[in-house]
């Protein structure tokens, strides 16, 4: 199979993770579409490496998946938080801010 | 086989004492007693920032590209913009302290038996100091990374702290728990962008650091598409960082939720550290390829400073102007990136420090202004306060008339100066916008001085609280450096000027 293809699967994940999170309104839903995209970069960073015929893309994605580790860790703290005080993890009923 | 790397730690040391500190702190938090842990947490945290200054001035004259492999490069731009940001932080630090900003405990829902009980307790907890010093640790890497990896990784080490310290308000808790929902999700979402941005740089170049990018685009090898799709990725993480339009939409949000002393911290110290990335990125990596993006950055500069400066008007909350006003600067941060050039460099390191001390200055004045439930944001209620508290209000003009870039105030010279560089290199554009969008701002800031000042008092209760020692410093040495730097340019220029190099 030809290589590229991987590249358009990336970039479809990408696209996919990127317009959830525009149209998903569960703070935890959209959350997820974010973690899509940095895996769909992973992905990517797989097959450039496979294409460059270097090892540097892979040691990347290694450090991609550390720091989405981290993400999630912090990211889940705010929105178990966030849902403790409000009852809901809606990102719509976060419109205090707004005027 | 396997190398060992080569590392010059003494080039490293000042970020590493800064994490040092932050992992102390952590163990103080954890096993410290009650009392003893506010002073010893504020001890640690102003000695290794402290000792990671004495640290960069012992060793600012060298030079070095392989302080980390090629990970790190150790050059007068990174020296400077460490300095800037270790001084800055400082301030920040001695904000953070100055009591009741922040909430008892974090994890206590808002309005709750257990939120009433810790207060009563007097419970109180003081992770925000170890979370500023990793804020401050991978700000000062982001700035002098100098592959995409290091840069990733800086950039979520600096912005992952942050995110939670947005939500740590002692008041008005829901408005800060949102403000941390909002800069993380956007936050996680621009950082995602820059992540596969950087993964087409590296398809393109089949290298992550940033001087074989630039090599791979001069000798034109690599799939052309690939660096287009990278270079746009990769602008939408960074623009996204400085607040610039069109991806400024959670800048207002964050300031007004966040502590202000946060806040404040957030507005000097990461625009140094998300400028300082970019000029790397763009200077070192993309220059050969700038027929491409240079047209996008002076429109994105140009919309963004209109976009700061109309906005900020039409604004009734201090804390969401000075957003807006940050956001103006942003675009005017921009031209210095639009220049790409030597003077282009060393303008936007002056305009820098020259924000980051009228912007803590500013921060530092908002948290003064209070009524009996907290802090008062809302700028009517600001109306007359130069009668009441003509040193004060005096302070906060003084740090307006910067943002304005009025003559003999620290503005003036780093407009002038950036400005100066973007002509020479021969963008007229967005220097006949910037100078006409200083205009529009002026009128804004000039405005709230007529309130403050010309404007009879109303009779509702704000009062400007008696600042303490910490608060007093902070304001004093803000107004000296924004008048300094007004009168005697030189003074930074001439240093910036000498530190204004990348290496290659």
């Amino acid at each position: 199979m030809d290589i590229s293809n991987y590249i358009y699967l990336s970039a479809i994940l990408f696209t996919i993770g990127a317009i959830g999170v525009v149209v998903r309104r569960n703070a935890i839903v959209v959350f997820m579409c974010v973690e899509l995209m940095l895996n769909a970069a992973n992905l990517a960073f797989v097959t450039f490496s496979r294409i460059n015929g270097n090892l540097d893309g892979q040691i990347a994605s290694f450090f991609t998946m550390v720091v989405a580790a981290c993400e999630v860790v912090v990211g889940l703290a705010i929105i178990v938080t966030m849902y403790r005080s409000r009852r809901s993890a809606s990102v719509d009923d976060a419109s205090l801010l707004k005027r | 086989m396997f190398t060992s790397p080569n590392l010059n730690y003494a080039l490293l040391a000042p970020i590493l004492i800064v994490l040092a500190g932050a992992l102390l702190g952590v163990g103080v938090e954890a096993f410290a007693r009650k009392e003893l842990r506010a002073p010893l947490q504020l001890g640690i945290a102003l000695l290794s920032v402290a000792a990671a200054f004495l640290q960069l001035m012992r060793v600012r004259d060298q030079r070095s590209i392989t302080a980390a492999i090629d990970s790190f490069s150790f050059d007068g731009a990174t020296v400077f913009m460490q300095a800037a940001i270790l001084v800055l932080s400082f301030f920040a630090i001695l904000l953070i302290s100055d009591g009741g900003n922040f909430t008892a405990q974090a994890s206590a829902i808002p309005g709750s038996e257990d939120e009433h009980s810790s207060i009563a307790e007097g419970k109180s907890q003081t992770e925000v100091f170890p979370l500023t010093l990793f804020a401050i640790s991978g700000m000062m890497l982001f700035p002098a990374a100098t592959d995409l990896i290091t840069l990733f990784v800086a950039l979520e080490v600096l912005s992952l702290p942050l995110y939670l310290m947005a939500g740590l308000s002692r008041r008005r808790r829901l408005l800060s728990q949102e403000a941390a929902l909002k800069y993380f999700l956007l936050g996680a979402y621009s950082s995602a962008f820059f992540l596969f941005g950087g993964a087409f740089l590296y398809g393109y170049s089949g290298s992550l650091s940033l001087n074989s990018i630039a090599i791979a685009i001069s000798s034109n090898t690599g799939n052309d598409i690939f660096l287009l799709l990278g270079i746009v990725f990769l602008m939408v993480g960074l623009l996204f960082k400085i607040g610039a339009v069109p991806f400024h939409a959670w800048t207002p949000d964050v300031y007004q939720g966040a502590p202000t002393p946060i806040t404040g911290f957030m507005a000097a110290c990461t625009k140094i550290a998300a400028i300082g990335a970019m000029l790397r990125i763009f200077y070192v990596a993309l220059a050969g390829d700038q027929v491409q993006w240079r047209p996008i950055v002076t429109v994105i500069s140009i919309v963004t400073m209109l976009v700061g400066a109309i906005a900020a008007m039409s604004q009734r909350d201090v804390k969401r102007t000075l957003a807006f006003s940050s956001i103006a600067h942003a675009g005017f941060l921009l031209t210095g990136i639009v220049a790409l050039n030597q003077s282009g460099l060393k303008a936007s390191l002056f305009y820098l420090v020259a924000y980051g001390f009228a912007t803590i200055g500013a921060f530092a004045v908002v948290t003064l202004v209070r009524d009996s439930a907290g802090e008062v944001t809302d700028i009517n209620r600001w109306v007359g306060l130069g009668k009441k508290s003509p040193l004060i209000a005096g302070s906060f003009c003084l740090f307006l008339l910067s943002f304005g870039g009025i003559p003999l105030t620290s503005g003036f010279i780093a407009k002038f100066s950036i400005f100066t560089a973007a002509y020479e290199s021969g963008n007229t554009s967005v220097v006949v916008f910037g100078v006409l969008t200083s205009a529009i701002a002026l009128f804004f800031y000039l405005r709230v001085i007529v309130m403050l000042f010309f404007t009879e008092p109303k009779s509702d209760a704000v009062t400007v609280s008696v600042p303490s020692v910490k608060v007093s410093f902070v304001v004093a040495a803000s107004v000296i450096v924004t008048i300094l730097l007004g009168v005697y340019p030189s003074l930074l220029l001439n240093s910036a000027q000498t530190f204004a190099t990348f290496l290659r």
